[in-house]
């Protein structure tokens, strides 16, 4: 049982996930530069940075009839669903919001991005953009049935839908360690609902940026930060689910929680930059004939392990 | 917050949702007001299950109302789908004369 | 603080479904539809049932997202371009549906309501999994295999290829000849 947070975290939730976005942009801009041969330097983690005041001041690009209402919700849906998402995920001892359905509550908000994406893609009034849009459900409907279940079994495990409950239930062994299955396809499918990595097919360079392609300004700032803000929501709740939350020897809890979120989020930003991109048709297969009936047999073992 | 209010957007909802599946030609918009419909179902299932009744199977009633909503789509879409690959049709007044 | 959360939930669902057949473009009258319902969910957290709220929520963005899919494939006017009326009867459905909401209402607001329950039971959500997992596992597997028939049959329906097309005449073509290649090396 996760203690009431003070009122203030409400604004310190998402000013950590901000945080932890930065960062990982940061490494990102170190890695990249590390892989294009430039020696390291401040300008790698300063250059990706920089984008961010260029953005908020650059003019605007419209082409005819685009749907601004239906757009603009779309891209304020997805960085505000990640924020919302990690409302429930404790940090140490504390969550923002103790809510019992907090496993449904984060997937509900991913879901969200669903929906956001789409209406990003729709908005513009281009080909493009909507075949990026449209690429995401396909992705979606692949990625989302084997997340379900990876989501699902730790909460079988702990026989509660409270993510805090779930971490305390965590006191003598990891979930990591005895549902690996479910926290590889939890990974992975953050990077699905990061479209990021292996699966930033909706904002491919075939289709010219996908959902990105006609976005510019503070709308292609609100949709590159969802991108990173679920990367780090992703890795935030990946820590109560799997990995004990805020256990941990000599540190505070929210220390823990930190160093492994941070550390999730490091494994997936380097992963992002290794893997190449999977198309929607191909991993739907994969994901459908092979990840979902293995994460089903992986919500079977601590079904039978609980009973 | 009382019983009648929850009944009362329950009703609005029904009505609202009855209003499109009437008056919508279109098979796919005949679904979003019988979506609406089931929505006003969802809630005055819930109203009752609060107000009058806090047992399991008032709860599983709302279950069934939302699953009720899954199947009509899948298979109102699966129609529409496939009326209109054999006649190039989706709207209702041009699918009636099933004979030809 | 909770009746003003009824107040805004219930007027922004009654404007999004009526906004469903009011707007031309069916892009907006599906995420209207949206709003409606998880407006909805919004109303079944507040009625003291968060898991069933939320996973309204959760269901209806999913079924929504794909709605629209089909929605702008079927529809002529998909962007609300070019407006155009596709109603039928609309006076007779207005005065039909009118008519049911007021009798609704007449019901609602004549019947002499019982006392409202004051026992609610701790926790709603082990209240709903401990019943479909006792005493209304019929039920839930009714629900499984309706849900299960729905999946078959509107593949069945939608699918055009048969397994003569995949297979070829004899069933002995290896391997099957199938429009979209899977990832699995099939």
């Amino acid at each position: 049982m996760s203690d009431a947070a003070p009122w203030w975290s409400v604004l310190a939730a998402p000013a950590l996930l901000v945080a932890l976005a930065l960062l990982a942009v940061a490494a990102d801009g170190v890695l990249s530069a590390r892989a294009a041969g430039r020696p390291f330097a401040l300008s790698a983690v300063a250059r990706p940075l920089l984008e961010v005041p260029r953005l908020l001041v650059a003019q605007p690009r419209r082409l005819p009839a685009p749907d601004m209402p239906l757009w603009r919700i779309g891209v304020v849906t997805v960085p505000v669903a990640a924020v919302l998402s990690v409302m429930v995920v404790p940090f140490g001892p504390f969550a923002v919001s103790g809510l019992s359905v907090g496993l449904v509550w984060f997937n509900a908000m991913e879901v969200l991005t669903w929906a956001g994406l789409w209406l990003a893609g729709w908005g513009p009034n281009a080909a493009f953009s909507l075949v990026g849009g449209y690429r995401y459900l396909a992705q979606g409907l692949a990625y989302e049935l084997p997340l379900m279940f990876a989501l699902m079994t730790p909460g079988i495990g702990a026989q509660s839908l409270r993510v805090g409950d779930i971490a305390a239930a965590q006191g003598g062994l990891w979930f990591a360690v005895w549902m690996p299955v479910a926290f590889a396809v939890h990974l992975w499918s953050v990077l699905a609902f990061g479209f990021t990595g292996p699966f930033a097919y909706p904002a491919g360079g075939d289709i010219a940026g996908g959902v990105f392609g006609e976005t510019s300004g503070p709308e292609r700032l609100l949709l590159s930060a969802g991108r990173w803000l679920w990367l780090a929501a992703g890795s935030a709740m990946a820590v109560p689910l799997f990995l004990g939350g805020g256990a941990g020897p000599w540190l505070p809890g929210w220390a823990w929680s930190l160093v492994k979120t941070v550390a999730v989020l490091a494994l997936l930003v380097w992963a992002r930059g290794r893997l190449p991109m999977i198309r929607a048709d191909r991993y739907m297969e994969v994901a459908w004939v092979v990840l979902l009936p293995l994460s089903v047999l992986q919500a079977l073992v601590p079904a039978l392990v609980v009973l | 917050m009382n019983l009648q209010l929850f009944l009362l957007l329950a009703a609005g909802l029904f009505a609202i949702g009855l209003f499109g599946a009437l008056s919508q030609q279109s098979i796919v918009m005949i679904m979003m007001g019988v979506e609406l419909m089931i929505g006003g179902v969802v809630v005055g299932a819930a109203a009752f299950w609060r107000f009058l009744a806090p047992a399991a199977s008032g709860q599983v009633i709302v279950v069934s109302a939302v699953v009720a909503m899954a199947v009509e789509m899948a298979m109102g879409f699966a129609v529409t789908t496939a009326i209109y690959r054999a006649r190039q049709v989706d709207m209702t007044d041009l699918a009636k004369d099933l004979k030809d | 603080m909770e009746v003003a959360l009824f107040w805004v939930l219930a007027v922004a669902a009654l404007a999004g479904g009526a906004l469903v057949f009011r707007v031309a473009s069916m892009a907006r009258a599906t995420f209207a539809l949206l709003a409606a319902l998880i407006c909805v969910g919004g109303e079944l957290v507040l009625l003291g049932l968060p898991y069933l709220g939320v996973v309204v929520v959760l269901m209806m963005v999913m079924e929504m997202v794909i709605m629209v899919v089909f929605m702008v494939a079927y529809m002529m006017n998909p962007g609300g371009l070019m407006p155009m009326s596709m109603l039928h009867n609309k006076r007779g459905a207005l005065v039909i549906s009118a008519g049911v909401f007021l009798a609704l209402a007449a019901g609602i607001l004549l019947v002499p309501w019982p006392a409202p329950a004051v026992v609610l039971p701790a926790d709603t959500t082990f209240q709903l999994g401990e019943s479909l997992m006792g005493g209304q596992m019929l039920t839930m597997m009714t629900l499984g295999f309706v849900l299960l028939s729905t999946m078959v049959g509107a593949t069945a329906l939608v699918s055009r290829r048969g397994r003569y097309d995949r297979y070829g005449d004899d069933l002995d073509r290896r391997p099957a000849d199938d429009p979209a290649g899977g990832g699995v090396g099939r």
